[in-house]
């Protein structure tokens, strides 16, 4: 019989306010095994910590029951006491009477009846519960960073400079993402490639960095310290070591006529490129969908060109299986497509352009050598209209755009308009919005030079049709402030487009079991006090694919989730979870359910001899579970029909209990 | 009537004791009455001769008897199976229950297999003889001069009449030609139980699952209930305590069977088939598997050997809970 101690904790008032705690210790005082039961105004303090300890020497406790708030906050504070006192730290309950409780409910009776039954559940399992032993798993001192933007790079910058080796996976032929097809970067008006392509050399430079690019994880298996990771190096026909990115075979491609991705289709490319100058690899890449010689085998040009003998018709898609201790997913984000926001004439007129296809037509190393011409005609506009929030803030049109707003626009469009009217003063600039947003250092600053200095006319209001017509785009909105409808007769017009996760984002969470939200944003492990932790373990994140980031907060956040990798590789060994399944073998079936609902390949089979009920023997197949890889999730203890698998901790018989103790 | 004859069977089970292939034949033997035919393992020639039994009433299912069996021996065991068992005989293997190696699987076809209940529902009481004719069933019992005559169609076992399949999915040899997977009614209905209402629906079930006399046929049975410790023998478990509780304990004790095999029934139709109430428990699993045709696509276990059950898979195009939740509520 367990002799079992409740401790109700009061929060202050966060608890008592709502939750009678005198009534709730004297209730549970008579739950069967329970020997003492007292409450205290902050348990989690030093002087109710030390009231635990004192009750555990002092009534020979072998559990506690602590009434409190959610054990996500202060079940591992509470644990260290138990074990301090020399108690099994796993002979610890959190009932939760705060968030699950006085929190949610209004008046005291109720409250007080359901913080009880809360209590009565948490005694129910105590009494059922065992000493637990947390096992030890060794660390892979290595990183992985899935994506090669800004935010990637700072990230493996910071882990390597602490020591460790990491890899940059990036899926394009070149790692700078979005942030090297910028212009210019608010609120300084740096230039992005002057600011980034130097650590983009410092990657490229560093002994501890490897760069995979061109490259797609395709395989995570394990867990936090020792994750293998398999990643498929696509055949870029083009051998790396080789390839010295003289450009000759760029130049001499017959192969014209390629949409070119990083000015966003607005120039073409070859069938073989280089992305950009800056690029990091600088090496040459063969699209496969357009090259003659791959596609039928007649050319060979750039073979031909190639000096240094790189072309390689024949490369393969290579594995390379790696093992990593800690993975930061660094995916970031796309502008969305404009095809629902017809009513802007995007797919009518290719003087309606995105912002992001507006830097390239500003950048010194775009389509139009950074002179501002409009698309159609290659004139200079003299009229521009920005649009802002296209498909941000979306509430009433959640099915074309998103709900939320995508952060980094209002900047952006402040500092278009700026540039235009800096570069081109003969040209009027009318700025649509629906708020100005700019909390930031030197944000609202930035954009009154905008409206002050630079006299860009902003509008507040949304633009409602804009109409081709002739050689005119006809921009028709309202004006809220002065409640009136404004007809403009444009050159360009710049959509604001909102900002959505990588597509590869989804499929990688889904590998690496890390959780996303509705949007497919990656959920960070607490939304204020983990920000840069997934809620898996090993797995941090970086940048945009955890919600719209402007440049200074995705580094901000890199370097974060940096130090929280080395934290982690610096460790030589991680303390396991004790809290994981395992099988009683006499009434496994060895049927291999619960090895197919295991996300984490923990579970495997072994032939083992037995002494059947008949008295003979028999060979059976039954299940195994690695407990360095299992995480406790308990999908096996439901898949198995026989109820042979049970998770340690939180036993089936154990949940019973509690369910009978809430019935009761 | 079976279109292949007790002779050929009884000839290739022979043959292969003969040449020491296998030690042992899994088959049909005359049981206490004439409709009675129970499943025994033949090790002789000579026993096969005499007791070996083929005809209507053959309809056990030996798959799930290959889960002992193939403990016992070392040798390989021949076993009949119709194209209904190859399903289980294929699920079972999924989930690694015997050894193939031990196994010598001759696929037989079936022409469909006869209702007990049925017979006795035309014939009424004190069945002495039943032999099949080109006419149909001629039953002959303690109360008729003249046999009666009951035509095949009439006879005919639900799962038989909705036949999902007459393709053989597993075997080392087949006799007779290879039939085709069949467009059966078989979710009929499940569809007219889900119409009703949830009262009628209760009451449906209430007065169906009352008639159980708790004789566990329908779990000893089903080859999809395999488990080294039942939980409703297993006093940890808590479903044992579960089932008995209250005054519709048959509910429990059906409904837990009927999630326990959820994704892995094969739809074989054992269960009813055993049952001595007659209770068509063959119709809560249908529903499970409607479900899951539903909700996750197409999937009929035991089609092939290792394919992965939707419940126990997760794919990204899996059916959100949510949806699942909704349509139940239209239902509602």
């Amino acid at each position: 019989m367990q002799r079992i101690g409740v401790f109700v904790c009061w929060c202050g008032s966060n608890i008592a306010g709502t939750v009678d705690v005198q009534a709730v210790s004297d209730a549970l005082k008579n739950e069967p095994g329970v020997v003492f039961s007292t409450n205290y105004q902050y348990m989690c303090s030093q002087a109710g910590q030390n009231m635990i300890k004192d009750a555990i020497k002092e009534y020979r406790l072998t559990g506690i029951v602590v009434c409190s708030c959610s054990p996500r906050m202060h079940e591992a504070t509470f644990r260290k006491t138990a074990q301090a006192a020399g108690l099994n730290p796993y002979m610890v309950e959190i009932a939760n009477i705060r968030e699950q409780c006085s929190w949610v409910h209004k008046d005291i009776p109720t409250g007080t009846e359901k913080a009880i039954i809360l209590g009565k559940a948490a005694v129910a399992k105590v009494n059922l519960n065992a000493p637990l032993t947390p096992g030890e798993s060794p660390v892979t001192k290595r990183a992985l960073v899935i994506g090669g933007g800004i935010a990637g790079i700072q990230t493996a910058l910071d882990i390597a400079d602490a020591g460790f080796p990491v890899d940059i996976v990036e899926t394009k032929p070149t790692i700078g993402g979005k942030m090297a097809q910028l212009d210019k970067t608010f609120p300084t008006l740096d230039c992005a490639a002057c600011i980034l392509t130097p650590k983009m050399v410092d990657v490229a430079q560093n002994d501890k960095i490897r760069i995979f690019s061109y490259s797609e994880v395709q395989e995570v298996k394990g867990f936090v310290g020792n994750f293998d990771v398999k990643i498929k190096k696509k055949a870029r026909y083009v051998n790396e070591d080789i390839c010295t990115g003289c450009g000759a075979c760029t130049e001499k491609c017959p192969q014209k006529n390629v949409p070119n991705e990083f000015n966003l289709g607005m120039d073409n490319r070859r069938a073989i490129y280089i992305p950009f100058a800056q690029a990091v690899p600088k090496v040459a890449t063969i699209d496969p969908n357009a090259c003659n010689m791959l596609k039928n085998g007649k050319c060979g040009v750039c073979a031909k060109v190639c000096a240094a003998g790189a072309i390689d018709y024949k490369q393969q898609d290579q594995i390379i299986e790696e093992k990593y201790g800690a993975i930061v997913v660094a995916t970031g984000f796309n502008p969305i497509s404009m095809e629902k926001f017809d009513e802007f004439a995007y797919s009518q007129s290719k003087d309606v352009i995105t912002s992001l296809e507006f830097e390239r037509l500003t950048n010194a190393a775009g389509p139009t050598a950074g002179k501002l011409l409009r698309p159609s005609d290659l004139e200079h506009p003299h009229t521009i209209v920005f649009v802002q929030c296209v498909g941000s803030r979306c509430a009433a049109c959640a099915e074309k755009g998103k709900e939320y707003c995508s952060k980094i626009c209002c900047m952006y469009t402040a500092k278009h308009a700026m540039l235009v009217r800096d570069k081109y003063p003969d040209t009027e600039v009318y700025v649509f919005y629906i708020d100005v947003r700019t909390p930031g250092k030197n944000f609202d600053e930035f954009y009154r030079r905008a409206v002050e200095e630079y006299g860009v006319h902003y509008i507040k209001g949304m633009v409602g049709k804009v109409t081709p017509e002739g050689k005119k785009l006809k921009v028709q909105g309202s004006d809220l402030i002065m409640d009136e409808q404004v007809h403009i007769d444009a050159d360009l017009v710049v959509l604001a487009a909102a900002i959505e996760p990588d597509k590869s984002a989804r499929p990688l969470a889904t590998m690496l079991t890390a959780s996303m939200d509705t949007n497919d944003f990656f959920t960070e492990a607490h939304p204020k006090l983990r920000p840069v932790e997934s809620p898996t373990a090993g797995v941090f994140l970086s940048g945009a694919c955890q919600g719209p980031k402007d440049i200074p907060e995705t580094v901000s956040q890199a370097g974060a989730a940096a130090s929280k990798v080395i934290g982690l590789l610096a460790k030589d060994k991680l303390t396991g979870n004790p809290c994981i399944a395992s099988p009683n073998e006499l009434m496994c079936n060895g049927c291999s359910s619960c090895e197919r609902v295991c996300p984490y390949g923990a579970i495997t089979y072994v032939d083992k001899e037995f002494r059947m009920p008949d008295r003979t023997t028999a060979i059976r197949r039954v299940a195994q579970v690695n407990p360095a890889v299992c995480q406790g999730c308990g999908a096996c203890t439901v898949a198995c029909p026989s109820g042979a698998m049970d998770l340690r901790g939180f036993a089936s018989a154990q949940i019973i209990a509690e369910v009978d103790a809430i019935c009761k | 009537m079976q279109k292949i004859t007790r002779e050929v069977l009884i000839e290739k089970a022979a043959s292969l004791l003969n040449e020491g292939v296998v030690s042992g034949v899994l088959g049909w033997k005359q049981g206490e009455f004439a409709y009675d035919v129970t499943p025994a393992l033949f090790t002789t020639v000579d026993e096969l001769n005499e007791q070996f039994v083929w005809g209507d009433f053959c309809g056990a299912n030996f798959s799930k008897y290959l889960v002992a069996h193939t403990r016992k021996t070392q040798s390989k065991v021949l076993v009949f199976l119709k194209p209904c068992d190859t399903y289980s005989f294929n699920q079972l293997l999924t989930e690694h229950r015997f050894d193939r190696e031990k196994v010598y699987a001759v696929g037989i076809p079936c022409e469909g297999m006869a209702d007990v209940s049925k017979v006795k529902a035309i014939a009424g009481e004190g069945i002495t003889a039943i032999e099949s004719t080109e006419e149909g069933l001629a039953v002959t019992t303690l109360y008729n001069d003249a046999p009666v005559v009951i035509a095949y169609e009439d006879a005919l076992a639900e799962r038989c009449i909705n036949c999902k399949s007459k393709k053989h999915v597993a075997y080392d040899e087949l006799i007779g030609e290879e039939g085709d997977v069949l467009e059966s009614g078989r979710f009929d209905q499940v569809a007219a139980l889900e119409a009703m209402t949830p009262d009628e629906r209760f009451a449906f079930w209430q007065k169906e699952l009352s008639k159980c006399i708790r004789c566990n046929a329908c779990r000893d049975v089903c080859p999809a209930c395999t488990c080294e410790k039942c939980v409703f023998n297993n006093p940890v478990s808590g479903a044992e305590t579960k089932a008995p509780m209250g005054t519709f304990e048959e509910k429990m004790f059906h409904i837990i069977r009927a999630f326990h095999v959820a994704g892995r029934c094969t739809d074989c139709g054992e269960c009813s088939r055993v049952c001595p109430q007659d209770i068509p428990l063959h119709l809560l699993n249908r529903k499970f598997i409607k479900d899951i045709n539903t909700h996750y696509g197409e999937y009929q276990a035991g089609a092939e050997v290792g394919s992965r059950a939707p419940l126990v898979n997760y794919t990204t195009n899996d059916v959100e809970p949510g949806d699942v939740f909704e349509r139940g509520e239209e239902n509602a």
